[in-house]
């Protein structure tokens, strides 16, 4: 018996040993200037609980803006001018808005207006500040069976589902997207669990790209902010056919979860993180991103303003 | 047919080459692993051995348990990890959620049954005269259990390349608990369906290639493992 409690211990031991290993190695992953260190440890030592990612920056972000490869292309920027890492974790508006509520999160990065002001209003939100904007269209193949193309989006969205054959590719995660798309079913006078349930209407879970390659192979219509749409045209046989109507208005904002609900939050991070895509030189390079590529802007920065148009 | 070649043709590239970013998810998929394999090898030996080697109440079902573990799926234990490590659940405040340190944990819950399992049986193989003799000649406990795990060590190598097998061949566990973060969290298995999704062939072509040659390096380890046991075996009965 004693040798067993012995033996316990000693596995404890080893694991905790291991443990710490590992929590020190992460933290020694990072090569933080003194003030940086300084500003977050202030924050961290403010708190009861200790945060295990002293100098990383974690941000919950829409597919849509990680699939356009706008994410991947700023982090070395913020990194090497804020000393910090950059955890990006892609999984959806719905979902980084759940990761936010529970504070796992320290900033999201979604384009849900409706659930942004709420998040804002409950208190888990410091403030909803847009950073950039560009258009839904509705995609689907050049031959266009239900003829839609040149409609504005809510006759489209009727004529999809009078004509009932061709399928529609729905996000189905609740994303800023998603709620877009409800929008505008509902906008059209249509019963969206109605629409949902039918045989036509395809309810794909998945982040934006996946869903566009997926609408592409089935030759199905899908709802795509434009951004993403461009930098996956090239892979897939989906063309743009309804670019008109005013709910087709797509606005980006980033919001700071607040340390005062969750002490842990990377709070000083979560500001540098604002700060850095709010500035001029960062709203300038979101403007030009994709330019070169794709022959026209995949966003539009907001530079302080909120888009009504 | 001619996209196919040239996606893999660039993949070559990129393995030949030694892509840096093929390098860093390569690395992370097998030290993320190796980790866990480790932790797992310290808590199965003596556990095994233990069980093994000891009546107890309820040890049959204990066995059953370990077996139905075996083919636990790996997003059921990433569900079960996710609740436990998310700032809202019980070890929340850690912060783990996210991290490497998390993966870890969730393999060393995924490949312990299997580890287990099999070591349990590789003990089954051999002499129970062995553990008899060397307690009679004055061995501990602790002794005597080196012991046995020594004679059957081919068979307790084969277990720990199967963990080994099963942790860096999940995608599940890896994607729910870790988040599939850029350069921090991102392994082979997470990394290919995103590219995939992506339409990026070459580069999951390329991450692909390099799982399933780890795959391939596992069997041929196991193969020798098995048929030098065999040789062994032979030469042993042949003496006598």
């Amino acid at each position: 018996m004693k040798k067993f409690v012995l033996y316990i211990l000693t596995i404890a031991m080893i694991v905790s040993i291991a443990g710490t290993c590992f929590a020190c190695s992460s933290k020694n992953e990072t090569t933080a200037t003194p003030t940086a260190t300084q500003t977050t440890t202030a924050t961290a030592t403010a708190t009861a609980i200790p945060s295990v990612n002293g100098s990383r920056v974690r941000v919950a972000t829409t597919t849509s803006l990680y699939d356009t490869g706008l994410w991947t292309y700023l982090k070395p920027m913020f990194e090497e001018q804020y000393n910090l890492h950059l955890d990006i974790i892609s999984q959806g508006s719905g979902a980084a808005v759940n990761l936010s509520k529970t504070g796992d999160v320290d900033v999201m990065a979604v384009h849900s207006k409706a659930a942004e002001l709420q998040f804002v209003a409950d208190g888990y939100g410091v403030e909803r500040i847009p950073f950039a904007y560009n258009y839904f269209v509705i995609v689907g193949p050049a031959s266009d069976p239900a003829g839609i193309s040149g409609m504005n989006a809510s006759s489209a969205f009727n004529k999809i589902a009078t004509y009932g054959i061709t399928q529609f590719v729905s996000r189905g995660d609740n994303s800023g997207t998603h709620t877009a798309e409800k929008n505008v079913w509902k906008g059209a006078g249509l019963n969206y669990s109605e629409i949902s349930a039918s045989s036509w209407y395809v309810s794909a879970g998945k982040g934006m790209g996946d869903t566009l390659f997926m609408a592409s192979e089935l030759g199905a219509y899908t709802l795509s902010d434009k951004g993403t749409y461009l930098s996956y045209a090239s892979n897939m046989s989906l063309t743009i056919l309804v670019e008109q109507g005013k709910e087709l208005l797509n606005v980006y904002s980033v919001i700071a979860v607040n340390q005062s609900r969750f002490s842990w939050i990377n709070i000083a991070g979560a500001n540098d993180l604002i700060e850095f895509m709010t500035s001029n030189e960062t709203q300038q390079l979101i403007a030009d991103y994709g330019v070169d590529t794709y022959g026209q802007s995949l966003f539009f920065p907001c530079f302080g303003n909120e888009p009504t148009q | 047919m001619s996209e196919l070649w040239e996606a893999f043709k660039t993949a070559i590239h990129l393995l030949v080459t030694l892509d840096p970013e093929v390098v860093q998810i390569a690395w992370r998929s097998l030290w993320i692993a190796a980790t866990s394999c480790a932790v797992c090898v310290v808590i199965c030996i003596p556990l095994g051995n233990m069980i093994h080697f000891n009546r107890f109440r309820g040890k049959e079902l204990l066995l059953s348990v370990i077996q139905t573990l075996y083919s636990m799926p790996t997003v059921a234990v990433g569900l079960i990890v996710v609740m436990l490590f998310r700032r809202s659940g019980p070890i929340g405040p850690l912060g783990l959620l996210f991290t490497p340190d998390v993966m870890v944990i969730g393999q060393i819950l995924l490949v312990t049954p299997v580890m287990l399992g099999l070591m349990i049986s590789a003990l089954s193989g051999i002499d129970k005269a062995i553990i008899e003799t060397a307690t009679s000649l004055g061995a501990s406990r602790m002794q005597a259990y080196r012991i046995c795990t020594r004679e059957a060590k081919f068979a307790v190598m084969t277990a720990i390349v199967i963990g080994f097998g099963r942790a860096i061949s999940e995608v599940g566990l890896s994607t729910m608990v870790g988040g599939n973060i850029e350069g921090y969290t991102r392994t082979l298995t997470t990394a290919i369906p995103l590219e995939t999704g992506k339409g990026d062939f070459p580069l999951a072509l390329a991450l692909g290639i390099v799982l399933v040659f780890i795959a391939f390096l596992l069997n041929i380890a196991l193969y020798m493992l098995q048929h030098r046991r065999a040789w062994t075996r032979l030469f042993i009965w042949r003496q006598s």
